[in-house]
């Protein structure tokens, strides 16, 4: 279980409180008002920002402290997911060794984990050579092969089509099965909540609140969501 | 607070940044203390700064109202050959002073083609030693440089700007009125600042050109109380004048904030309506011609002339030539290990970048008499003459470099920071997988600054060198002080091309298998 303990977090104007848990393996999505904090909530479970007060827990351990890399979560950004200079493989690999000297099983985990995405054969490309939805599938496989307890989101696919991004969320659906990972995945479009995350934890007016069912929530949505909505 | 999302490690930027800061700082402050001041400043001292302070006042001037017809003409001029001439324009940059001097020579010398021409129809000659050949040497280094400065203030006046002048019908005058002159008043004493900083602290083209009671400057000055009378007291002193006369130069250009940007996105013409009709097409024709034939004539005479000196050179030639390559290698070296962790240090903390502005703000002659007086009692100085120079020349680089290599750097922890701090890669794994390979054309082009630099210095070596030490640029002077000048053109055309071949050698394998 993910807990965040009594979480606070003041940057000039901007405030956000979290006092929340999330079970092993759900499947949540993050929505609410533009700059209420949904990327800064996922930054404080990544560790890209310390709280000013309260504790982040896994499983009962404390990781308010813990470096990025020492975390059971695997991370999606916007955008710059691969490094260019590096071949598909070599990306993937990270996940697995950083000094990228990989021994033989490891590197058939990384041909495993591309054929997984649909991109066999593509390791020795360079991103530049990918489409953009290829480019998600190779940032996937990464995060298959971390194989991490937790998988971040942040509005990951908001640059590629609906259809595109409909069959990226079903492959995310495929790869969490596999992995047994839970979810946390920030989006604007209240679909994208339906369609892959049972529950829905609401960022608005300063406060992350506990995950509720997503249904419920879009059905019957509190003033803050409901004025978001429109 | 953020935290940051990667942990970059500041303390190796702080060690270099601080060795940087001791060594300048350290070698002013001995000077300062060794100066002798008992004496206080002669007759002939006081002409020295008066001398220095005019010559860079008319360079900056000279090369500045040179460079304002060439730079509108390239403005607003599209022609085939209009990107070389601009890139042509940076060349300078790297090009031994010692070089340039040999070539003017060549063509305003006594011998030179200009007297030759000016003889054969019974014409006064031009005489090229003293204020004339120092103004003219730092108009031949500085015009392409204000050039590029000027070019720059033109290319940032807006395309709609244009547009409304031509649609409000606007004549040359009105045009000059409202547009152009508002832009140059802003562009021309920039870059007339930093031409007169450069000026004040140029070294080789005073130790050639200038000389005598009526055309020394300071830097010459130090060199002379050093090298002849070897009165250390007395260099000290007027080191300490020359770090006062820098550090106002400096402070003057700091004050016009340069932001050069080597000539990044030059090549864009300014389409304009007013820019037709015979007269200004000739005046622009005249201009780029004008000016192409200043800046190319002497290098190619230097060429011509140095292809037959080839087989005329001693064989030191080549001996130096050897020391010169190990010197600009190893001071690109100690470039890289200096810069490499400040720019790292730079992307998470500006302040660490103020460093570089010591190394403009240092002369290397003033450096050069500080380390001596350091050395002097523990070592002896004339035999540690060549590690002394890469050193200095790398300090030298230092500011170009930083100015190359922060923006990069700090582009590589903002775009790249988070996804390698999530992927847990730091340290070493991050400089070999991430950090060098992103930074390799930076990386390249700045290497490739530092070597040409250092391979066509003539600084500190001419102090610390003894008869038997030289690099190739000091050789190539030794050479043109016993009249021998074919084989000085043979080594002027060896140190041409190791310099832009070393240049272009760091640059090309920067770029190559460069991914977007």
């Amino acid at each position: 279980m993910l807990m965040l303990e009594d979480v606070r977090l003041r940057q000039g104007d901007f405030a956000l409180r979290a006092d929340l848990a999330v079970e092993t393996g759900a499947r949540v999505a993050v929505i609410g008002p533009s700059g209420a904090g949904k990327s800064t909530l996922l930054s404080l479970i990544a560790g890209f920002i310390a709280p000013d007060r309260g504790r982040i827990l896994w499983d009962g351990k404390d990781m308010t402290g813990a470096a990025p890399g020492k975390r059971p979560v695997a991370m999606l950004f916007q955008d710059n997911n691969l490094f260019p200079h590096l071949t598909v493989a070599e990306n993937v690999g990270l996940g697995l060794r950083h000094n990228l000297r990989l021994t033989e099983t490891e590197r058939d985990r990384v041909e495993t984990a591309l054929g997984r995405v649909g991109l066999e054969g593509y390791g020795t490309r360079k991103p530049a050579a990918l489409s953009g939805g290829q480019q998600s599938r190779a940032a996937l496989a990464r995060v298959l092969v971390q194989d991490r307890a937790f998988v971040l989101l942040d509005e990951p696919f908001a640059a590629l089509g609906p259809a595109l991004k409909a069959e990226m969320l079903d492959l995310v659906e495929e790869v969490l099965e596999e992995t047994g990972a839970g979810l946390l995945i920030v989006s604007h479009e209240p679909e994208d909540a339906r369609r892959i995350a049972p529950q829905t934890i609401l960022v608005a007016d300063g406060r992350a609140e506990p995950p509720v069912t997503t249904q419920d929530l879009l059905d019957n949505p509190p003033p803050a969501l409901r004025a978001y909505l429109g | 607070m953020a935290r940051g999302a990667l942990q970059v490690r500041r303390w190796p930027g702080g060690v270099a940044a601080v060795c940087v800061a001791t060594l300048i700082l350290g070698t002013l402050l001995a000077v300062v203390l060794r100066a002798e001041a008992g004496r206080g400043l002669g007759p002939s001292d006081w002409a020295a700064i008066r001398f220095t302070v005019w010559q860079a006042l008319l360079s900056a001037v000279l090369s500045v109202l040179l460079a304002i017809p060439v730079a509108r003409a390239l403005a607003r001029r599209a022609f085939p050959g209009r990107r070389a001439i601009i890139g042509f324009l940076g060349a300078p940059f790297i090009l031994p002073v010692i070089v340039a001097v040999l070539g003017l020579l060549s063509v305003f010398g006594r011998g030179g083609i200009l007297n030759v021409a000016l003889r054969w129809v019974g014409l006064p000659e031009v005489q090229i030693y003293g204020l004339h050949g120092v103004v003219l040497a730092h108009v031949f280094f500085n015009v392409p440089l204000a050039t590029r400065l000027i070019l720059q203030g033109w290319q940032e006046i807006p395309a709609e700007r244009f547009r409304l002048a031509a649609q409000l019908g606007f004549g040359p005058r009105e045009m000059a009125r409202v547009i152009e002159r508002p832009m140059l008043r802003r562009a021309v004493p920039l870059a007339a600042v930093v031409i007169f900083a450069l000026c004040i602290s140029s070294f080789t083209v005073a130790l050639t050109l200038g000389g005598g009671p009526r055309a020394t400057t300071v830097e010459l000055a130090i060199y002379e109380a050093f090298h002849f009378e070897f009165d250390l007291g007395r260099a000290a002193l007027l080191a300490t004048v020359q770090i006062v006369l820098v550090g106002v130069a400096a402070l003057l250009a700091l004050r016009a904030s340069v932001a050069e940007g080597f000539g990044a996105g030059l090549d864009r013409v300014v389409t304009r309506s007013d820019s037709g009709g015979l007269g200004k097409v000739s005046l622009d024709f005249v201009s780029i011609t004008a000016a192409s034939l200043f800046l190319l004539v002497p290098i190619v005479m230097v060429a011509v002339e140095g292809a037959a000196g080839l087989w005329k050179m001693p064989a030191q030639v080549w001996t130096a030539a050897v020391v010169s390559f190990c010197v600009a290698l190893a001071s690109t070296g100690i470039m890289l290990a200096l810069a490499l962790p400040i720019a790292i240090a730079a992307a998470s903390w500006r302040g660490f970048e103020a460093v570089g502005l010591f190394g403009i703000a240092a002369s290397p002659l003033v450096i050069g008499v500080g380390l001596f007086v350091v050395i002097f009692p523990i070592a002896d100085p004339f035999a540690l003459a060549l590690p002394v120079t890469a050193l200095v020349n790398a300090v030298m680089a230092l500011p170009f470099a930083l100015r190359i290599l922060v923006g990069p750097v700090r582009d590589v922890v903002e775009s790249y920071g988070r996804l390698s701090a999530t992927l847990g890669i730091g340290g070493w794994a991050w400089m070999r997988l991430i950090l060098l390979p992103r930074l390799k054309g930076p990386l390249g082009f700045a290497s490739g600054l530092a070597a040409a630099l250092s391979m066509g210095d003539l600084g500190v070596i001419a102090l610390f060198a003894d008869s038997e030490t030289a690099t190739l640029p000091l050789q190539m002077y030794r050479l043109m002080g016993s009249y021998q000048m074919e084989a000085a053109a043979g080594a002027a055309v060896v140190l041409l091309v190791t310099s832009f071949g070393l240049f272009w050698a760091f640059d090309r394998g920067g770029r190559s298998h460069v991914d977007a």
